[in-house]
């Protein structure tokens, strides 16, 4: 038996969580959670965290200079530095429009990074 | 050039878009919002981290995209809006003088006008820190703004002074662009950022926060080569012997915003010592008849949900004021507020004129864990409400029911209760 400590990130409570994890490393409590989204958080942090990534990549023609996006569904944590690798070698042709898909299946995480603003061509 | 509208909106960031859009659809169609960058949207444009619009929407938006919603709204609804116009000042009879690169000062006058001018950040001349001022010192949104819309790196080897969200994301998203953030040090005990930052911004990166320490000398003349970092006190004086040496080329600092208020205090608008922005009614008026304010210039938000929905109604009750819909004002009872809470949003109801429900927006001085926020209407205790945690980095809420006052109210109370 393990306890491990997370913050619960869902809301501006920030609950304290204790989460009570076995020797098979299988999530046997949560506690310290107001609401069940504490309870589910705690057990996906404890196993498998997620994170959405965003950043910027270069555009060209574009009225910006950077375009932003955003992996279009939260990845492995531990994944977190390849997509932003993947995203050091691009750059992409205005127009652009939020939602687009830039890249998919980056760095092998079955997300997309879509961009998240509108650049027109200039 | 000098003509009138009914409504003009200082400010095109998410403040002056719901405003515009609450105002448009309660009927006012003569309006304009004045902007003086060359886009719509203020601060999101350059918050490109996700985490905007969980309470409106439902799902978490990245900033750009939080605002393109409002803006494609505000060009649905066909409100017109003025780019690169710089808002100089507003005289006693409600002109506008403005400025912009095509056509040179401009004058308009406004029947009504909302202040959405947003806030900026605390200057490094401000904190009152020893040592040289070289090359490589940032406020964290400037630094923020230099990574994302220009693409450039302001350094490798990052302090970051002050643990305010602007500060934190910019911890992470330094690290992603390949920089190293040797620590944040936060004056206070506790830190005014959000949980959520706090927990993906640094511990994700093992990124430590020192509680309690701060910046004590700033060494390099030409640019910046470390900076000492020192614990302090209780009265916030550093402690001789835990000074330690860091080597950077970059500090940043996110010491706190303020609300940008040259031209409301230039306009002989009413400000507040504590929020810095202007002090308003139930209406989110000002002290000058038909001059409203909303969003981060009349008190700093963490959430942008918030700033839409204030917003919306600064629109709605501007329109209002215009369509001469308003009651007469009866009795204006100022909210004392004791204990913990710094102030409350409105700071004062008149209660034939407020809603049905009153949303009063305020913030605490520290933390509060299990305690009890009360409302007391003429002594009477009609709210007690207890939390598991209150902190002053997060904007707290109560709701005042029209029906619990009447004209005969004498006094309204908010304090804070320690279990
Ligand atoms: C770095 C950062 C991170 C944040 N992260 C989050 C988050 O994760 N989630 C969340 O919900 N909220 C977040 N917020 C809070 C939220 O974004 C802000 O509260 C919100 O943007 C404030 O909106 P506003 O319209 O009042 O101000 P702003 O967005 O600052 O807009 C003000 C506008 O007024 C214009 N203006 C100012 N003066 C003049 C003048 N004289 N003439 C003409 N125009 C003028 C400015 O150019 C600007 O466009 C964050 C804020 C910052 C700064
Ligand atoms: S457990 Fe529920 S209440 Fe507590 S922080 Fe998480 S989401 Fe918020």
């Amino acid at each position: 038996m393990e306890i491990r400590h997370f913050t619960c990130i869902n809301c501006p409570m920030g609950c304290p969580l204790s989460v009570t994890i076995d020797d098979q490393g299988q999530v046997v409590e949560v506690q310290g959670n107001t609401c069940p989204k504490g309870d589910a958080y705690g057990q996906s942090e404890a196993v498998h965290p997620l994170r959405i990534v965003t950043s910027v990549v270069p555009v060209l023609h574009g009225d910006l200079l950077m375009v932003s996006c955003k992996t279009s569904q939260p990845i492995p944590k531990e994944k977190m530095f390849d997509v932003i690798q993947a995203l050091k070698s691009v750059r992409f042709e205005a127009p652009i429009h939020i939602g687009d898909v830039l890249i998919e299946n980056v760095a092998n995480t079955s997300a997309s990074i879509i961009a998240t603003k509108e650049v027109q061509r200039i | 050039m000098e003509n009138n509208k009914q409504l003009v909106i200082i400010g095109g960031g998410p403040a002056g878009l719901a405003a515009a859009i609450g105002a448009k659809q309660a009927g006012i169609d003569d309006l304009l919002i004045l902007e003086r960058d060359h886009c719509l949207g203020g601060i999101l444009n350059q918050c490109i981290h996700n985490g905007f619009g969980l309470h409106t929407f439902g799902e978490e938006l990245t900033g750009p995209e939080y605002a393109w919603r409002y803006i494609q709204q505000v060009k649905d609804l066909e409100i017109p809006y003025q780019l690169d116009s710089m808002v100089l000042d507003i005289s006693e009879d409600k002109t506008i003088r403005y400025v912009n690169a095509t056509q040179g000062v401009c004058q308009v006058h406004a029947q009504a006008i909302i202040l959405a001018m947003g806030c900026r950040e605390r200057p490094f001349g401000s904190l009152s820190i020893p040592g040289y001022r070289p090359a490589g010192i940032y406020s964290a949104g400037t630094a923020q703004k230099l990574v994302n819309i220009d693409g450039y790196m302001p350094g490798k080897e990052v302090v970051i002074l002050g643990s305010g969200d602007i500060g934190l994301i910019m911890a992470r998203r330094m690290t992603f662009e390949g920089a190293h953030v040797h620590t944040v040090a936060e004056r206070l005990p506790y830190s005014g950022g959000l949980k959520r930052n706090i927990v993906q911004c640094l511990d994700d990166f093992n990124i430590p926060l020192q509680l309690s320490h701060t910046v004590v000398d700033v060494h390099g003349k030409d640019r910046i080569e470390s900076v000492t970092i020192a614990q302090v006190n209780a009265n916030n004086l550093p402690i001789a012997g835990t000074e330690q040496e860091y080597p950077c080329d970059t500090l940043l600092l996110s010491c706190g915003l303020i609300p940008e208020n040259e031209l409301s205090a230039k306009a002989g608008i009413q400000l507040s010592k504590i929020t810095n922005g202007p002090i308003v009614n139930e209406l989110l008026e000002t002290n000058k008849e038909g001059v409203f304010a909303c969003g981060n210039v009349l008190h700093v938000h963490d959430l942008v949900d918030f700033v839409s929905q204030e917003a919306t109604k600064a629109g709605q009750n501007a329109a209002q004021y215009i369509l001469n819909h308003l009651p007469e004002t009866q009795h204006e009872i100022p909210i004392e507020t004791s204990g913990l809470i710094r102030y409350t949003v409105p700071f004062s109801i008149d209660p034939s004129r407020m809603d049905d429900k009153q949303v009063i927006r305020f913030r605490l001085g520290n933390v509060l864990k299990n305690g009890y926020v009360n409302v007391y209407i003429d002594d009477k205790r009609i709210i007690h409400q207890k939390k598991m945690i209150r902190t002053p980095g997060e904007m707290e809420s109560i709701v005042l029911k029209r029906e619990w006052l009447s004209d005969a109210t004498q006094s309204i109370r908010i304090e804070t209760e320690v279990a």
